[in-house]
């Protein structure tokens, strides 16, 4: 089956107290190409989205990608799903800017030639090749999450799950960022305080204290979570 | 836009030092470590920094990246050095401090001349045949990457955790300068381990 579901998912954490419910009892199935998850801070969008990799395990229930159990098979699910993380300086682990592509291509295309090549262009198709010698600590904020992006598409997934990734940006470079994202063919699950950028979706999820309290149109979605925070 | 150390950033460049393939160059680099630290008695010591700095221009790597790769070692060869002075005498002392700068020129030139990328894949040919006792040449490639990322990311941890204890007034507690480091350093490591994870890296 194809896109993402959550079957009764629940996720704790262990802390000093007792354990803590982060999510409860979320079901969904997510098959849109547009799909934006918005919530306060601490909701669980988050690790809701995270879950969609395996970044986070899920202590009750089934998280599914394109039919795949994310919990039995991480590796498959996981070339399916490309994840953007919000602080684009976390997910650069190379030290310059064409290693860190290299370091996605490395397993589709082995041949060192090719790789550099397949680097190179994909610097070219974001603006990116005249730093490509360039210590990813160097770059600006706007062009760290560009590579960040060019870094997960790379590896070609089908799923593009962007947590934040305007978050940290200015105006300018997260109008670029937001562009490219809505321009992949990929289907795309965004996490984000943007309501704007919400309302540019087909599927709104509005998640409060670990639950899906909202699930539909992005304009209604989006004015159901505004009164929930005008609401004391 | 974070500060970064050279060390770790390769320079193109069309120098012998760059053409040389990765694998034997990690090999020489590991042979002349052994080598300078062998040696005995200050003047073969200096002698041996200055043919690492020799290399280093020969390599095209210019003196202000030398300079500041050695930068934030400086601190703690001075005190390495001021002690053994203390304890041993100025030859010991002049040892020290001429190999630890000259093995932290070498791998400046090293990492400035050599792409992370054909590291990993000489790491990988040279370990292959021990696939069969289980090593994972790929996952050693990607643990040694990942240690000479670290190391600039690390002196950026520590000195923006000392700015913050200066913004508090608190730049002489040592819990306010080694606490917060060690913690942020955790977490950059598993920020760095989740960026992996994510993309599938460290999977095959």
């Amino acid at each position: 089956m194809a896109g993402i579901s959550f079957d009764d998912v629940t996720v704790t954490a262990e802390a000093a107290g007792g354990d803590v419910v982060i999510l409860r009892h979320v079901s969904a199935e997510l098959t849109e190409r547009r799909v934006a998850l918005i919530g306060g801070n601490g909701s669980g969008k988050s690790t809701l989205a995270r879950l969609i990799n395996g970044l986070v395990s899920a202590s009750s229930g089934v998280v599914t990608v394109d039919g795949l159990d994310v919990s039995d098979e991480g590796p498959a699910v996981r070339r399916r799903v490309g994840f953007v993380f919000t602080q684009p300086a976390a997910q650069l682990v190379m030290p310059t800017v064409a290693e860190d592509i290299a370091l996605s291509l490395r397993r589709l295309v082995p041949d060192k030639h090719e790789r550099q090549q397949r680097v190179l262009s994909i610097l070219d198709s974001y603006g990116l090749a005249h730093l490509a010698a360039t210590s990813v600590h160097a770059l600006s904020g706007g062009q760290q999450q560009l590579l960040a992006l060019a870094g997960v598409l790379a590896t070609e997934p089908s799923i593009v799950v962007a947590d934040e990734p305007t978050t940290l940006l200015d105006l300018r470079n997260s109008v670029i960022v937001a562009d490219r994202l809505f321009a992949l063919e990929q289907q795309l699950v965004l996490v984000t305080h943007d309501l704007d950028l919400a309302l540019r979706c087909e599927r709104v999820l509005v998640i409060e204290d670990g639950a899906i309290a909202f699930d539909g149109e992005p304009a209604a979605a989006v004015d159901h979570y505004r009164r929930s925070v005008a609401t004391p | 836009m974070r500060r970064s150390l050279p060390l770790g950033i390769y320079r193109p460049g069309s120098t012998i030092w760059h053409r040389i393939p990765a694998g034997p160059k990690l090999g020489l680099v590991v042979l002349a470590s052994i080598a300078v630290v062998a040696l005995r008695g200050p003047w073969p010591c200096v002698a041996a920094l200055g043919v690492a700095l020799g290399i280093s221009l020969w390599a095209r790597v210019p003196p202000q990246v030398v300079w500041r790769g050695l930068r934030p070692f400086l601190l703690v060869v001075a005190i390495l050095g001021a002690f053994q002075w203390w304890q041993r005498g100025w030859p010991v002392a002049v040892e020290v401090v001429a190999t630890t700068v000259a093995l932290v020129v070498v791998a400046t030139t090293f990492t400035a001349t050599t792409p992370t990328d054909r590291l990993l894949d000489a790491i990988v040919r040279g370990l292959g045949p021990f696939r069969r006792i289980g090593v994972r040449p790929e996952k050693v490639a990607l643990a040694f990457s990942l240690m000479i990322t670290a190391i600039p990311a690390i002196f950026e941890i520590a000195h923006e955790t000392r700015e913050a204890a200066k913004a508090r007034g608190l730049e002489r507690s040592v819990r306010a300068n080694l606490s917060p480091m060690a913690i942020r350093t955790v977490a950059h490591a598993y920020e760095t381990g989740a960026a992996l994870h994510a993309r599938g890296i460290g999977d095959d």
